[in-house]
Parts: C-alpha cells; sequence; structure tokens
C-alpha cells in the first residue's frame, strides 16, 4: 500500500482552498482538510503547478494556512445499491434522517455517515452459474426492493468481459458480503457486492444503444399532455419568475406521473418546500401500486442554506441514482429544482477561481455544462434487450423573471419542451401558469396533432382579439371575433387550467384527456348562430359552469356521464350547423 | 498567548492585509488604532497575507498599527440578559448599560437539517385585515415587505412587533436613519414592548462592515432563544443595505461581479440568513420579517428578485397601503382552513371583487359607460379600502370576517358574490341593510 498522497494549505478565499502537493494529483478526486478532528470534503477543481485548487463540500471557517490535506484517489462518487428508494440525501448522498438522529438539529460540518446500511439484509437470487460470461452493467441477480426487483449489475467500471468464477446461492446478504467472483480477460479477479459505486460527473454507459424518445410520459397535467408534451426519455424546462409556480408543478408531477422512479433533486431551494415533500410523501398513496409514494421516490436535497459546493454535486449525484434504476429496466423521472442554483454554484466558483467571465458573471462553460447535464437523459436499450429511460424535468429561476438570461438560453437549447411559466397567468389563478402561447414541445402527443393544432390556434387567435378589444374596445369587435375570443378562454378555462385542489381535476389520464379534448374539438370547430355578444358570452358562461362539474367527476362514473348528456343536449340548442369550420 | 501583528501591507477600503501566520479562516482579530480599538474578521487568506475586514472601517489606521488574533470566529452573548437591551452591530452596547459577555455563541452557525424542520402550522395574529385575513402570516416563516423608499414600512413593522403574538422580538437595523432607530425605541417602549425585545442597530452613519454583521448576530441569539422554546420574531430593516454592504465589499475585494454589480453569491449570501427562519421539532420557532426596498420600485432589480426566491412569499407594500395583488403569504393555506369555516370563502371572494372592482376602475378611467354592476362594484372598492386595507386599521381576524359579511351584504346580492349556497345561509347577514 502506497503512503497516503498529501498536501499543504496555502490560500483560503471563501470555500474554495489551495494547497501545495507532494508527487501528483488526479483531476475531480476527492480530498480532506485536516482540520483538528474534523475531515472535511472537498474536490479538486483545477491544478496550476504544484497547487492544486478544491472546492470544499462544507464552511470553511477556522481551516488555517499549513494544515495538511490528504487526497484520496476517487473522484466524487456515489455508492449505488438497494436501500436508496425512500430515502433522502443531501448533495453528497449522505442521509439525513440518519444525520438528525446522530448530530439533532444543525448539519454539523466533516460528519459523514454511510449512504446505505452495510449491515442491512437483503433476498438474493442469482441470475448467472459459475462459467457464463458476462459484460459490465450486466445482471449478476438480484433483491427485493420496495416494490421493484433491484438487480446486482456486474461492476460498470470493470473493463471488458468476465468470466463468472463463483456466485453466492439464494439467501441473505448484506452490503459488505461478496455475492460473485469474476475474471477478466487478463486473469484479473475482481469481488462483487449488492452496492458498488459510480463517479457522479461521469454517464453511467452500459446499454447497448440509445434510442429516439417518441412514448409520451403521461404527467397527467392536461395543458402539458395535450399540447405540450414530454416523452420517456426526453427533457423538458420550467422556468418561471419567483410565485409562479414552478415548484407546486414539480411536486404535483412528482405524485402523478405514469413513470416507475421519481428522483427529486431539491437543489438550493427553499428547505420549507422539501420538509412539505418528505413529510407528505410517506402518507400519500401511489394511485398505481397502492403503496407510499415515498417507495418510489428519491429526494436529493441540497437547499440554499446548505454549503454552494455541494449544491453543485447534487444535481450530478441526483442523475447518478437515476441513470442507476434506468439499468433496471424502469422509467425514471429526476425533477431538478432548480438549474439556476446549480449554475449560480458553477458561477461562485468560477469567481473564486479568477477565471475570465461571461455573460453576467457565468462562466463560458455554463452552456457545455448545461448540455452535457440533459444529455445524460435518455431512452436506451439494455443489454438484456429491455429498455430503460430517464427523463429529466429542470425547473429555471431566471433572474427578474426574464428568459433571455444565460442560464434559461442554455437550457433551451438542449431541452425537447419548453414551459415557460408567466407571472400574468399566475397572478390571475391560473394553473398551471404555463403559458401556451410561448410554450413549445417536439415531442408526440397522444392528442391527434390535427385537433393539437386547433386547439393552438384558437388560443392564438383568441389572444389577438383580446389585445385588440382592450383598444378598441368590446364595442368595436366584430360578433365572429368575439365568439373566437370567448372559444379561447373556454378552452384555456375547461381544459387547460386544472383545480389543484379537487381530487379528480388534479390529475387526468391519457383516456380521459383524449376523450374530453375530442368533445372540446367540436365545440372550437362549431358554428354559432348568436343574436348578440351578450348571448353568446351567456352561453359561454353556462357550458363553463357545465364543464366545471364534469371535470370534477370521476372518469366514466354516473356523475360523469350525467353530466356529459347535459353538456351535448345544452349545444345541441344552441348548434347552428354542425359541420367544421375552414380555418386559416 | 496572543501574538501581535504589525506588518500592515495593504489598506484598501475598510479591508486591511496584514502578514501573519496561524490565522484561521474568519478568525476575529482586534486592530488598535491611535484613536480606538475595533474588530476585525479575516476574510482571505494567501501565504502570509491575510485580509480582514475592519468593522469600524479603516479611515485612520496606520501601517504600523496593531492586529492581534483571537482565535476564533465572531461571538456573541445570548440569553436573557440580552431582554430590552440595544446594541450595535458587533455586539457593543448603545444603551449605557454593561458589555456582556455570559454565554458566548458563534455567529453564522450550522444550517438546520431539513429532516429536522417540520411543516409550519401555527398562524400568528396582528390585528392586520389584509394580513390576518388575505395573507395570513405564519410561525417560521420568512416574508419580506417590498416597499420603496417613502414608504411607511417602519411604522408597519413597529406595528406587527407591537401586536404580533410572539415571546421575544429582536430587531436587526441596517442602515437605519437615527430618527426611524429612535421611532422604533420609543414605539415599543410607549407599548411595553420592550422588555421583551433586543435590537441590534446599525445607523446609516456607522461603518459598512457592521452592517454586515446584523443579520447574522440577530439570528444567532434568536436561535438560541428558539431552541429553549421561544417563538422569536425577528424584523429586519432594511435588507437592500445589506445587500449593499456585500456589493461594496467583494467590489473591495475586486470580485467579479454578476448582476448590477452586485457579487455572484448574492443569493446563497441571503439564503443563509433567511433559511434561519425555522420551526424547530420539538423546540420554539424563528419568524422572519424582513423590509426590502427596491430601487426605482422595481420588483427585477437583484435584490427584490433574489429575494422573492428566497422567501415565502411577500407583503407588496404601496401608497401606504398592503396591496393585495402582488402581495402573497405562501404559507397560508397551512392555517386558513382552521381558523373559521368562512375564512377561505371571505379571503377568495373579497378578493376576487377587488379584482373587478379595480378594473371597473381602469374602464371609468377610460370613459367607458358605467353599468349598475360597475357602481356597485365602486361602491364596494371604496368600503374595502377604507375598512380593510387602510393601515389605521386594527381588529382581530373574526372581527375582519364579520365585517367583511356585513360589507358584501351593504354591496351586493348574496348571488352576485358567487359563494356556495350552505356559507351563505351561515354567514349572510339577515338583516340587508346595515348602519353605515
Amino acid at each position: 500500500m502506497l503512503a497516503k498522497r498529501t498536501g499543504t494549505i496555502i490560500k483560503i478565499s471563501g470555500n474554495m482552498v489551495s494547497a501545495e502537493f507532494g508527487t501528483f494529483v488526479i483531476q475531480n478526486e476527492v480530498a480532506y482538510i485536516l482540520h483538528g478532528k474534523e475531515r472535511l470534503k472537498a474536490e479538486v477543481i483545477r491544478v496550476r503547478g504544484k497547487i492544486a485548487e478544491m472546492q470544499v463540500f462544507e464552511n470553511t471557517s477556522g481551516i488555517k494556512v499549513g494544515e495538511q490535506v490528504e487526497f484520496s484517489d476517487e473522484l466524487l462518487s456515489v455508492e449505488l445499491g438497494p436501500g436508496l428508494l425512500g430515502e433522502i440525501f443531501d448533495g453528497l448522498q449522505n442521509p439525513l434522517p440518519a444525520l438528525a438522529k446522530e448530530c439533532g438539529f444543525f448539519l454539523k460540518r466533516g460528519v459523514y455517515l454511510e449512504a446505505l446500511k452495510s449491515d442491512a439484509q437483503w433476498d438474493f437470487t442469482p441470475l448467472v452459474r459459475p462459467g457464463d460470461m458476462v459484460r459490465p452493467g450486466e445482471k449478476i441477480g438480484f433483491v427485493p426492493e420496495k416494490i421493484f426487483k433491484h438487480y446486482i449489475f456486474a461492476p460498470f467500471n470493470l473493463q471488458g468481459p468476465q468470466e463468472v468464477i463463483s456466485v453466492a446461492g439464494e439467501g441473505k446478504y448484506n452490503l459488505k458480503q461478496p455475492i460473485c467472483r469474476l475474471r477478466d480477460a487478463n486473469g484479473r479477479e475482481s469481488e462483487v457486492n449488492l452496492v458498488q459505486s459510480w463517479p457522479v460527473k461521469v454517464p453511467i454507459q452500459a446499454y447497448t444503444e440509445k434510442l429516439k424518445p417518441i412514448e409520451p410520459l403521461v404527467t397527467k397535467m392536461r395543458l402539458i399532455d395535450s399540447l405540450f408534451p414530454v416523452a420517456r426519455g426526453g427533457t423538458y424546462c420550467t422556468p418561471g419568475p419567483f410565485g409562479a409556480g414552478k415548484t407546486v408543478l414539480q411536486q404535483l408531477t412528482s405524485r402523478h406521473a405514469e413513470v416507475d422512479v421519481v428522483i427529486i433533486a431539491a437543489c438550493g431551494e427553499r428547505a420549507g418546500e422539501v420538509v412539505e415533500t418528505l413529510k407528505t410523501f410517506p402518507k400519500l398513496t401511489d394511485p398505481r401500486t397502492g403503496k407510499p409514494l415515498m417507495d418510489r421516490t428519491v429526494i436529493i436535497c441540497n437547499t440554499s442554506s446548505m454549503p454552494v459546493a455541494a449544491r453543485e454535486s447534487s444535481v450530478y449525484t441526483a442523475v447518478t441514482i437515476a441513470e442507476y434504476y434506468r439499468q433496471m429496466g424502469l422509467n425514471v423521472l429526476l425533477l431538478a429544482d432548480s438549474t439556476s442554483r446549480w449554475a449560480q454554484a458553477m458561477r461562485e466558483m468560477s469567481g473564486r477561481l479568477e477565471e475570465i467571465p461571461g455573460e453576467e458573471a457565468f462562466p463560458a462553460y455554463l452552456e457545455s455544462r448545461i448540455a452535457s447535464f440533459y444529455e445524460r437523459a435518455g431512452l436506451v436499450r439494455l443489454y438484456d434487450g429491455s429498455t430503460g429511460s430517464v427523463t429529466i424535468g429542470g425547473a429555471v429561476s431566471p433572474a427578474g423573471g426574464n428568459f433571455e438570461e444565460p442560464v434559461t438560453q442554455a437550457t433551451l437549447k438542449v431541452v425537447g419542451a419548453f414551459h415557460g411559466l408567466s407571472r400574468e397567468r399566475s397572478d390571475s389563478r391560473r394553473y398551471p401558469a404555463i403559458d401556451p402561447l410561448i410554450s413549445w414541445s417536439k415531442y408526440w402527443s397522444f392528442i391527434d396533432e390535427k385537433e393539437a393544432k386547433r386547439g393552438h390556434d384558437i388560443l392564438r387567435k383568441s389572444n389577438e382579439v383580446a389585445q385588440m378589444m382592450k383598444v378598441i374596445g368590446e364595442e368595436g369587435t366584430s360578433l365572429a371575433d368575439y365568439i373566437d375570443y370567448l372559444k379561447g378562454d373556454f378552452f384555456d378555462f375547461v381544459y387547460l387550467q386544472q383545480n389543484a385542489f379537487d381530487k379528480v381535476d388534479e390529475a387526468t389520464s391519457a383516456d380521459r384527456q383524449k376523450y374530453v379534448f375530442n368533445c372540446i374539438y367540436e365545440i372550437l370547430n362549431a358554428v354559432f348562430s348568436f343574436a348578440s355578444k351578450e348571448e353568446a358570452m351567456h352561453f359561454f358562461q353556462q357550458l363553463r359552469q357545465l364543464f366545471r362539474g364534469w371535470n370534477s367527476s370521476p372518469w366514466e362514473s354516473g356523475e360523469f356521464l350525467k353530466t356529459e348528456q347535459e353538456i351535448r343536449g345544452f349545444l345541441k340548442q344552441n348548434i347552428a350547423v354542425d359541420k367544421e369550420v375552414a380555418h386559416a | 498567548m496572543h501574538k501581535d501583528y504589525t506588518d500592515i501591507i495593504a489598506i484598501a477600503g475598510d479591508v486591511i492585509t496584514v502578514e501573519a501566520e496561524g490565522v484561521g479562516y474568519q478568525d476575529i482579530a482586534q486592530v488598535t488604532t491611535k484613536r480606538e480599538i475595533s474588530l476585525a474578521q479575516v476574510i482571505r487568506i494567501d501565504g502570509k497575507k491575510v485580509s480582514l475586514q475592519v468593522f469600524s472601517g479603516s479611515k485612520g489606521i496606520s501601517t504600523a498599527d496593531k492586529v492581534r488574533f483571537f482565535g476564533h470566529a465572531m461571538r456573541v452573548s445570548s440569553g436573557e440578559n440580552l431582554l430590552g437591551r440595544i446594541f450595535n452591530g458587533s455586539g457593543l452596547p448603545l444603551d449605557k448599560g454593561p458589555e456582556l459577555t455570559d454565554n458566548m455563541i458563534e455567529i453564522g452557525g450550522a444550517p438546520v437539517n431539513p429532516a429536522k424542520r417540520i411543516i409550519p402550522n401555527k398562524m400568528i395574529r396582528t390585528g392586520i385585515p389584509m394580513i390576518d385575513v388575505f395573507n395570513s402570516l405564519v410561525e417560521s416563516q420568512k416574508l419580506p415587505i417590498f416597499s420603496i423608499a417613502g414608504e411607511p414600512y417602519n411604522e408597519l413593522l413597529s406595528r406587527i412587533a407591537i401586536q404580533a403574538e410572539v415571546d421575544i422580538i429582536i430587531l436587526g437595523g441596517m442602515g437605519l436613519k437615527h430618527d426611524d432607530y429612535l421611532f422604533f425605541r420609543d414605539t415599543l417602549e410607549e407599548h411595553g414592548a420592550l422588555t421583551h425585545s433586543i435590537f441590534f442597530i446599525h445607523t446609516a452613519s456607522d461603518p459598512v462592515v457592521e452592517c454586515l454583521l446584523v443579520p447574522d448576530i440577530s439570528l444567532a441569539v434568536a436561535e438560541q432563544f428558539a431552541l429553549q422554546g421561544k417563538r422569536v420574531l425577528v424584523l429586519l430593516t432594511d435588507m437592500t443595505n445589506f445587500c449593499d454592504a456585500l456589493k461594496e465589499i467583494s467590489i473591495t475585494m475586486e470580485q467579479v461581479p454578476s448582476n448590477r454589480g452586485y457579487p455572484g453569491d448574492l443569493y446563497s449570501q441571503m439564503a443563509a440568513r433567511y433559511e434561519k427562519a425555522v420551526d424547530f421539532e420539538g423546540a420554539g420557532s424563528i419568524t422572519i420579517l424582513a423590509v426590502t426596498t427596491m430601487p426605482g420600485d422595481d420588483v427585477t432589480h437583484p435584490v427584490p428578485d433574489n429575494t422573492g426566491y428566497i422567501t415565502e412569499g411577500q407583503f407588496y407594500l404601496k401608497n401606504g397601503v398592503i396591496e393585495p395583488f402582488g402581495s402573497l403569504s405562501r404559507l397560508k393555506q397551512q392555517v386558513n382552513g382552521k381558523t373559521r369555516d368562512d375564512h377561505r370563502t371571505i379571503m377568495d371572494t373579497m378578493i376576487q371583487l377587488f379584482a373587478n372592482y379595480r378594473q371597473t376602475r381602469e374602464k371609468q378611467a377610460m370613459g367607458f359607460q358605467m353599468s349598475n354592476w360597475d357602481s356597485k362594484l365602486l361602491h364596494y372598492g371604496r368600503l374595502f379600502e377604507e375598512r380593510f386595507m387602510s393601515l389605521k386599521v386594527n381588529i382581530p381576524l373574526e372581527k375582519s370576517l364579520d365585517l367583511g359579511w356585513s360589507t358584501l351584504a351593504e354591496c351586493f346580492l348574496p348571488e352576485e358574490t358567487g359563494i356556495k349556497k350552505s356559507m351563505i345561509e351561515k354567514y349572510w347577514p339577515k338583516i340587508g341593510a346595515s348602519n353605515s
């Protein structure tokens, strides 16, 4: 065993510490600052001559020049294995509830606990036999974790095909016990445990190919699924000014989205919001499985008052865990709130490194970092032929609510769907506050393309008329235009908006969306013969009321059918010609 | 034990650089000049060069002056002895009382483990209907008052301080005008609230570095009380001055500015303070009300903008009243379902009608014809402004709700309000016309 490589601190500025080293250092390796009895974790981020510059994941108060640094030889990594689901970690994968037991109310610096309980017992079932050949990332066996089969893989970091020398039989094992021995072509042997570690900044690439995401990921949010869909394995972003409801939107998505596993990365945001998630999720049941929602959730939580450098690593920790569950053939959704805070963490570090600043002092590599993060999403074909996916949804908090700023712009370049939240919509209590006039999606929706286009068109037309009416008043608007305005408003009100406090209305299944959209399509295309604007307005007001009741009646219930009959009857009385309108 | 260093090699702004060894990052030192003795804090160490920000400013410091390091971070005394006392930003008494040195605690301590927080669920009653009814203040909430210079934000703060149901009030004044400081002191004294208050005051004429310490010192003391089970209300006025002080220091330190000269870590710096607001599981709580003056009434200015992303809503004080639009308490849903069953109904209905009133006002201004409904709204709007929005109004929540019903009944027919039938039956005043 080689002696540990060490260094001596020569400079401290905020959370950046520089140390002079003896032999060599590795870029991005983990180092520990030895301060009295404390060992503070840090990461090497730049090397100049014999000086290694490190970002420290802790408060640096009290650190002195001359103190020792120990280099660890390892890149910043996470532990991957059974026990991740339902857990709450900080950005460095410290389990927060265990930390609370150990240290009480406050996060004591320099205390690092094991991410996964090494003495927990798991029921292992092997899938390979001695003599079998496996590639790194192929299945060796599985253990049951919550509702899933948690597969154990040949370590991702091995090189080339491996021969199985021995494998443990069915039975209970903890994370420390070896369950398999492998030998590579050069005769080098390695041991496999239920847990393996992987560097967070390197994507896991144990798959045969990356596929084009085509299947829609149903979020049960009508505005998203019908008009601006997200695909399984795709990426999307939700920028919005403060108070526009980014977090509420993400919370509801995390509850209702049709995926197997949800990873929530609370990155540099309010602690209170995370608390709400972590106190309510264990009590909420997942409608798909009947089990607590927490069983399919992993929370990575590095809130705004926790150390900044760990905030930067938290999104990588989250995406690595997401990739790991993808390897099991599961559909994973990663929700990052907010990627702007992550970008700001990069900016802070870049400032301390005295790099030449780019736009708004963000580092020049901002765009490439954002791009490579979102590129870790994807639908992949695994070695056994099955598929798995990671979908990434990132909230963006643009300064001043201005979408021109660098983080929003860099994000828009790489994502497949854009859900822009507007202050105007949230102020007028329209939920979700996604503005249909600025949002877009490159993915395919289960709603017929022609019908969806009609929806987009009427919204645009309606908005034009509304703008016009502000200038010339209602009197100067033609009846035809006025009806288009009412149609757009009606579509927005009864379909795009949802009541987040109504048990039924808060989540709409794909089937129901298709069905209702069809009905609305008919109304949008219908020709009405109203005598006056008052009559038109009155008609749509009544129709609205009916739809409101329809929206809150359970799918295919008696109430649902009854209201539908009422609506159809009401329409029949008022629609003059039941044919499609030609429209531009 | 302590060694004196006399090699001051640079003085720039309020930052001095001295050659020294064995100094810890963020340690406190004492700088002795011919005129005075001041505290200073280490903000950068580069080899032997130690940079310190001097709390009382660098004016009059000679390159031959003495710097002595204490070997620990900034500390402040805490506990019951502080009650009723007034200190400056470095924790020295301003009220002729004795200097305190018991129960010393370090300021700017570790963040709270999110797993040990609880979901806020206790309302703080203030007697101000625009807060209690429409945007309830909740224990452990962090809420800024967005305002512009000239608005009565300090009056509002002091009224909340006097009327709020809390155990301890801590006032952190940053860049406060001297008369404002006297105003706070006199108002709290007059209402007998001074005995359970602690002041940390930095006035506009004090050195800028001291301004940076005020939130930390106030919140460190608050945290100690909260851990002992006390409900603490921390008032910070004005956080924009704090941010400007940050800007000044960071530019002196030659850091790359990000937005309008503010440092890139403005968000993290503010969040570290605001996030001290907490409801401890099994102990007390800290609630933070802060004033943020918006230069040019511009909410997209970096200070209010970053604040908005950190805090749980905001009160928007404009033209001497709390504006119902633009004001928001993100936590109100946690408490307003448990007060009285008509609370949410009154809140939603009255605001919706008030929004309609504003639209009608616009229409009126543009010379459009006023319908019968429009005149009803105009009447309602005027009553609402007078009975609810005026900051002079001081009534408990239940009275406000009753007043809400009678105001609605004065102006509208029950069906015009869109209120659920069951609610109308229970609360709508039986005799249509009222006495006003």
